[in-house]
């Protein structure tokens, strides 16, 4: 697809009218993803309840992509199992190399429309920020449902030892992980 | 039609409009000519041979030397290490000179502006030998004043590290002036000329300073050849910044002598091929000459500029006055990150910067997290200018708005 028409046709819909750019009441968890080089800055919030994504949506500021293609991966994330959004993360991951089959592509509906970043590796950054965001989240929970204790610098607004992960009243917007 | 641009072969058979200059310029076919001679005819390891085609290539480098030295207005050519960039000359000064003079207590003083290459090396010298950095700031416009320097730099001051020309605004600093009271305070003045070399008649000794770092690349040159100038005085005086082969006189086990300036700070084997092509790269700004490349940026940059300022929803960061941008224009489309613009104007064959040109202290004093940027040079047309203007103008509307 031609760049302008990858604008036209999906990302400045998302970009300009998302439907998931919002702050949820009572977020399970919390996680500030950035790109530092072009200042992407997202906050993704969940509800985890279970093995079940209950509800996704991002605060935060970045280029049209990372908007977008956060906007659009809340949409196929709501609902759906911890495993299987990473299943889609993987599907994502490896559409954006190139090495995604046509099924995995399939499942990504119209976050499928940002196969072409591939062709554009500047870009490839921006369209991943949520979709690696989301995973560092959904993984970092052990199999008990706390949070993963890690050895680097303490998050100084929740004091949590999660590198990646913050409680919910942290909003990530101070985490150590930024 | 520009008359220059037959010389690249780059520009041939398409309609890419080339609008990264300050990031790196394109080459013109004499400095591909220059640096073939030298692999088909002299190729050889300089410095050390003692036959004909070593000999060769030793004075094709030394004459390369000359030619900077000249450029840029050194007393002796002696003055001149070559380096790789920029940025390894200025590490190459904080590293020897940094490290060895600079100590607790003392203060160094960096222009908000500075590139992180002018910025980065005296934080670590900072970092390891307890000194304090200050922060030179300048107006939203760029300038920095004569109360603002005089108050910063001060007795205590050991560096000053300014950049003559900013790679965001294009504002050219009053370096003699802030040289001049620097010296009067006892400290160094390291000016980055990474921006300003490719632009305009640069004298060293004019301006006060004591180093002098630039880039061939951005003036033509290939990538991988850069020059530091620094005062004898200085360099005779400094420690090496690396060790090892071309850079010593003796080595025993239990002593070594260090070869004299420049050869002490040029370990290895040299890129001599590239220093060729730096002075051919220099011949050929001096064959076109500074007048005749000022005017047709200060042209351009004032189409450039007042085209801009016709659309509403173009916010252009800099000076007011289009002479001070030294073709160098950041700006912003309401509602657009840089980086979007940057690719649907690709998508016009329109290449321009985005991002945080390196110069985030600036870029978060100024506001804002990155912008656009267009920067010219003098094998730049009007017709391009044009043509990117009406392409800005479309940005709004491909971007959904």
């Amino acid at each position: 697809m031609e760049l302008k028409q990858l604008y036209r046709e999906i990302v400045n819909e998302h970009n300009l009218h998302p439907s998931h750019k919002k702050e949820i009441a009572e977020p399970t968890m919390v996680l500030n993803g950035v790109n530092p080089s072009c200042g992407d800055d997202i906050t993704l919030e969940l509800v985890i309840k279970g093995d079940v994504i209950e509800d996704a949506a991002f605060v935060g500021s970045g280029c049209a992509i990372s908007q977008a293609s956060a906007d659009m991966m809340c949409d196929l994330i709501i609902g759906q199992s911890k495993e299987k959004a990473l299943e889609l993360a993987d599907s994502f991951m490896g559409m954006i190399k190139g090495t995604a089959d046509r099924e995995q592509i399939e499942e990504l509906d119209e976050s499928a429309a940002l196969a072409d970043i591939s062709h554009m590796p500047a870009r490839v950054k921006c369209a991943v920020l949520g979709w690696r965001t989301m995973s560092e989240m959904v993984q970092e929970i052990n199999k008990d449902g706390t949070v993963r204790e890690h050895n680097e610098s303490r998050c100084g607004a929740c004091s949590s030892n999660g590198a990646a992960v913050c409680k919910p009243a942290c909003k990530g917007s101070e985490c150590c992980n930024k | 039609m520009n008359s220059y641009r037959k010389d690249f072969p780059i520009f041939e058979g398409n309609n890419v409009c080339y609008f990264d200059n300050a990031a790196t310029s394109q080459r013109p076919k004499e400095v591909f000519e220059a640096m073939e001679k030298f692999n088909n005819e002299c190729n050889a390891n300089p410095l050390r041979g003692l036959y004909d085609w070593s000999v060769r290539a030793t004075e094709a480098y030394e004459n390369a030397r000359h030619t900077v030295a000249t450029f840029i207005g050194a007393k002796r050519d002696c003055e001149i290490v070559f380096t790789r960039n920029t940025t390894e000359s200025l590490n190459l000064v904080a590293y020897s000179y940094g490290l060895s003079k600079i100590h607790e207590g003392d203060e160094i003083v960096i222009s908000i502006m500075e590139h992180h290459s002018n910025q980065l090396p005296w934080r670590m010298v900072a970092e390891k030998t307890g000194a304090k950095i200050v922060w030179l700031e300048c107006t939203k416009e760029g300038k920095i004043t004569e109360e603002e320097y005089k108050s910063k730099i001060t007795d205590r001051t050991k560096i000053v590290a300014i950049t003559q020309v900013s790679n965001v605004l294009g504002i050219t600093n009053p370096v003699r002036a802030i040289a001049d009271y620097a010296h009067s305070k006892g400290a160094v003045v390291v000016v980055d000329g990474a921006q300003s070399t490719p632009h305009m008649p640069v004298n060293v000794q004019d301006m006060g300073a004591d180093f002098f770092a630039f880039s061939g690349h951005k003036l033509m040159a290939p990538m991988g050849i850069g020059a530091l100038y620094g005062r004898i005085e200085l360099l005779d005086e400094m420690p090496p910044f690396l060790t090892g082969g071309e850079m010593i006189e003796s080595v025993s086990r239990d002593s070594v002598t260090y070869a004299p300036v420049p050869e002490k700070f040029e370990a290895g084997t040299v890129n001599a091929m590239g220093a060729v092509g730096l002075e051919a790269a220099i011949k050929y700004i001096q064959s076109i000459g500074f007048d005749e490349i000022t005017e047709t940026e200060k042209r351009l940059t004032e189409r450039l500029i007042s085209k801009l300022h016709e659309l509403p929803e173009v916010t252009i960061y800099g000076p007011t006055d289009p002479d001070d941008h030294c073709g160098i224009v950041a700006f912003n489309i309401d509602g657009c990150h840089p980086h979007d613009v940057a690719s649907v104007l690709d998508s016009e064959h329109i290449c321009i910067r985005a991002g945080h040109h390196c110069a985030q202290p600036l870029l978060q004093y100024l506001g804002v997290s990155s912008t656009a940027r267009a920067s010219l040079y003098f094998y730049n047309t009007e017709e391009e200018v044009d043509r990117f203007a009406e392409a800005v103008s479309h940005v709004r509307g491909w971007m959904g708005y």
